[in-house]
């Protein structure tokens, strides 16, 4: 079996090194990559958006169905690996994992913890407003700030963090930031713009077209980032506890 | 020897890319241990990453962010050949979101399986659903 799959991965090494003769030269600006769609983006994109980070753009605005999605995907994997591990009747009979046992409680790392956790999120607070002019976004933001509540939970221990950030207020704000997504798109429509164009905005809010595609991106940015956090958290919550929500690692 | 030195220095990107997709096979196809598989499944999905980035570099260009570029534009032209390839990153950017919701997927399957056969090499397992 191992032999076999050798020769398949070296049949398929050699078929690619053949192919790598075909593609464009590395750093070449004219390769097909590069030359039809991408000219326009960075051309053109400052005049249709307002933003100058061109990745949260493109993101946020061109292709903003394919980031709602993205959204809708994330959040639907938290709900599965919450459904896979649920155990419910784990009251009659008690089939435990083997763990590690934590032993006592480090003050020096849960003191490290203490001093690092609001600055990681405040700066993801920051990933999340800034993105636009700086690289960053929901995606990011949402991510560091799962990972300081990941943080509290590994320094401390998964039942203290989960007083603070309920399994409830969790699966809440998952959905929320996909309602948030969503519903400025469907806020669009009913203004009578095509869904997720950010434009219909600027009357309601009163600023130009410009400015309101740049806040319809915070704003589906920021539902980006509350749905990441929370599966984030809810991931490493269910993943490290086999799903009881009890001691963790 | 110098112009084979010089195609492969030329491309070390592309080489890097194909020998991470290779390992990233072999060790989704012969591992046993099932947990083994979905690191080379993360291996694999890192190699498409470095491809698509490798695609998206250009010579001399800086990050995806124009300079200057705050506040209403000043309508002077903007030359495509300074900036790198913004959409490649994009892409990698919701995959890199898919690989992390997938990987949570696969762990907790993993965990499941655990649970009902109590091994996750895969030989064992087959035993076990055979019992």
């Amino acid at each position: 079996m191992k032999r076999l799959t050798l020769l398949l991965t070296l049949i398929l090494g050699a078929y690619l090194i053949w192919s790598v003769e075909d593609l464009p030269e590395w750093g070449d600006p004219t390769s097909p990559a590069s030359t039809y769609l991408s000219p326009h983006y960075i051309e053109n994109i400052v005049e249709e958006t307002s933003v100058p980070n061109l990745v949260t753009a493109i993101l946020a605005d061109y292709r903003g169905y394919d980031t709602m999605f993205e959204t809708v995907v994330v959040f639907c994997a938290g709900l599965t690996v919450l459904t896979i591990l649920r155990r419910t009747e784990r009251k009659n009979k008690k089939v435990s994992t083997p763990r590690p046992q934590r032993e006592g409680s480090d003050i020096i790392l849960q003191n490290t913890a203490r001093l690092l956790i609001p600055p990681m999120q405040l700066f993801a607070l920051y990933v999340i407003a800034h993105g636009h002019h700086s690289p960053g976004g929901g995606f990011q933001g949402g991510v560091i700030l799962g990972a300081s509540f990941i943080l509290l939970a590994l320094s401390y221990d998964l039942k203290k963090t989960l007083k603070r950030f309920k399994e409830s207020s969790m699966l809440f704000y998952s959905g929320l930031g996909v309602l948030i997504y969503a519903g400025i798109g469907v806020v669009c429509l009913l203004l009578g713009k095509n869904f997720l164009a950010y434009a219909a905005w600027s009357n309601f809010l009163g600023i130009t077209e410009l400015e309101a595609h740049s806040h319809g991106m915070l704003g589906v940015e920021i539902g980006v980032a509350i749905t990441v956090m929370a599966i984030m958290f809810s991931l490493y919550a269910d993943l490290a506890s086999g799903g009881d929500l009890d001691e963790g690692l | 020897m110098d112009n084979v030195l010089t195609y492969i220095v030329s491309g070390y990107n592309y080489w890097a890319a194909l020998i991470l997709i290779m390992i990233g096979m072999y060790g989704m196809i012969a591992k046993n241990n099932l947990l083994k598989k979905v690191i080379g499944m993360s291996i694999f999905q890192s190699a498409i990453i470095l491809f698509y980035i490798s695609i998206s570099y250009k010579s001399n260009a800086s990050i995806p962010i124009i300079a200057h570029g705050h506040g209403v534009a000043d309508h002077t032209a903007i030359d495509p050949n300074l900036y790198v390839n913004p959409l490649p990153h994009v892409l990698m950017l919701t995959a890199i979101v898919v690989g992390v919701a997938t990987l949570g997927v696969a762990l907790a399957v993993l965990q499941k399986i655990y649970r009902v056969h109590g091994t996750i090499e895969e030989d064992e397992i087959l035993e076990s659903i055979k019992e």
